[in-house]
């Protein structure tokens, strides 16, 4: 007895909607924690930049506990923990605002934070120091010279990174199914024990992510192809 | 916080040993040497497949490690976990499952930085080599690769951090490790979720650290080692 690779079985009628939902919480969970890592992370850059040594310590701290601890373990803190220590009313109303999705958001906004305040750091400091002073040098004033020559350099240099970690992003989206968020892959599983199509549900949702991370892959190779700085 | 310890540390360190299999941090443990260990020689042969001039080798090494990066972890566990069984005609159980998955996409990630290090080395290396007389093999074993390999310490201290929190996927598929210990006991207590996954959050982060401190020790002896500019790696 041959099994009949079908691919066709899991992509009709309510499984076909349950790949789709699933990709569309895949999708919207990776930019809703973008933007909130992002947001972060530009905060998070500023702060350690003021001249003023225990904010230093305290991104340092951040950035170390996000790192050193797997993501898995910090979406269960979110999901399971920290609404144990909210008020009451806050934690009703969580609750009944799909917390799964929400805490799940807040976890893997927070971890790209912590990566993305190092990658902009590290681009800034990329940019020899000689640059501003020969901008200053010229009579650019600290916004001209920041503007005009540091930040568009900065930019540049940190561009390809960024893309990368919006790759990782999006493939660490698929975490949140341990805490029941409807992205693709819990639903692929959903279809694999309505169908026991497993090959073919797995086959589908492989698809999906890669399709998705080549073109983020490639967008990266891109950047860095047009983006790439002679310094020094 | 510390009633919690008290009453589970052991489950947390070897879970139900020796009145069950092993499991807790013991397993994490033995779960991330084995699998940096195992991954290290198939990451050396994507590495060099990579680098061959045969394109029947290049081609399939690029492939996988393309479609590995490309995909998430926890995707790539879920078709270990029913794509083994029928590979092997019998049934597999979690911890090899983990173990299996975690080998492919580590060599995958691995072999990338084996690449880059045998691309980083001066060309002059390898036509000295070849001008003594030496062949592919020796060539590349002998010449080449211990140089990588010393260049690399830092980056597979920081590999080894990675595989030990890639472990923590276990609990996905009820893989007897220390996160997975740590649903249990927070199953057992019902009330106390944040000071258990708090205490997990603990463990992860002092053995990472430490280990993260000690390849970014290496990377500075490295760097003054070569005599370097005083160039700190971002």
């Amino acid at each position: 007895m041959g099994y009949v690779f079908d691919p066709a079985a899991v992509l009709t009628g309510q499984y076909l909607d349950w790949f789709i939902w699933g990709l569309a919480t895949t999708i919207a969970l990776t930019l809703a924690a973008w933007l909130l890592g992002m947001t972060i992370g530009i905060i998070l850059t500023l702060v350690r930049m003021l001249p003023f040594r225990p904010f230093e310590w305290l991104v340092a701290g951040y950035v170390e506990y996000h790192r050193n601890v797997p993501l898995l373990v910090q979406i269960l803190v979110w999901y399971f923990g920290v609404p144990q220590l909210l008020p009451r009313a806050l934690r009703m109303w969580v609750n009944s605002h799909h917390s799964e999705f929400l805490l799940a958001m807040v976890a893997l906004g927070l971890a790209s934070a912590a990566y993305i305040t190092e990658d902009l750091r590290s681009g800034i400091r990329s940019i020899p120091k000689t640059q501003y002073e020969a901008a200053r040098s010229i009579g650019f004033s600290y916004l001209q010279a920041m503007s005009y020559v540091i930040l568009p350099q900065a930019l540049r240099i940190v561009i390809p990174p960024l893309i990368n970690q919006t790759l990782l992003l999006f493939k660490n989206t698929s975490l949140a199914m341990a805490i029941g968020v409807g992205e693709l892959t819990y639903r692929t599983r959903e279809v694999d024990s309505y169908t026991f199509k497993t090959f073919e549900a797995f086959a589908v949702a492989t698809i999906i992510y890669l399709a998705i991370s080549f073109a983020i892959m490639a967008l990266g190779a891109f950047a860095d192809r047009r983006l790439k700085l002679e310094l020094r | 916080m510390l009633q919690i310890l008290e009453d589970n540390w052991l489950l947390f360190l070897i879970g139900q040993y020796p009145h069950g299999p092993i499991g807790g941090l013991a397993m994490t443990l033995f779960l991330a040497v084995a699998g940096l260990s195992l991954s290290f020689p198939v990451a050396i042969a994507l590495a060099l497949a990579r680098l061959s001039s045969h394109r029947w080798l290049r081609g399939p090494a690029t492939a996988v490690v393309y479609v590995v990066r490309g995909l998430p972890l926890i995707m790539f566990i879920f078709w270990t976990y029913f794509a083994l069984p029928l590979l092997i005609g019998r049934t597999v159980g979690g911890v090899e499952t983990l173990l299996f998955a975690l080998v492919v996409y580590e060599a995958s990630y691995l072999s990338e930085i084996i690449r880059a290090g045998i691309e980083g080395l001066p060309k002059g290396q390898t036509e000295a080599a070849k001008a003594l007389g030496l062949g592919y093999v020796p060539t590349t074993f002998k010449v080449i690769l211990p140089q990588v390999l010393h260049n690399m310490m830092p980056s597979l201290v920081s590999q080894f951090v990675s595989t030990i929190k890639e472990t923590s996927l276990g609990y996905v598929i009820s893989a007897n490790e220390v996160t997975f210990a740590a649903s249990q006991v927070n199953n057992q207590l019902m009330t106390q979720p944040f000071e258990v996954y708090g205490l997990l959050a603990l463990t992860y982060f002092t053995l990472c650290f430490t280990l993260t401190s000690a390849a970014r020790w290496l990377e500075r002896r490295l760097a003054a080692e070569r005599g370097g500019l005083g160039v700190q790696p971002a």
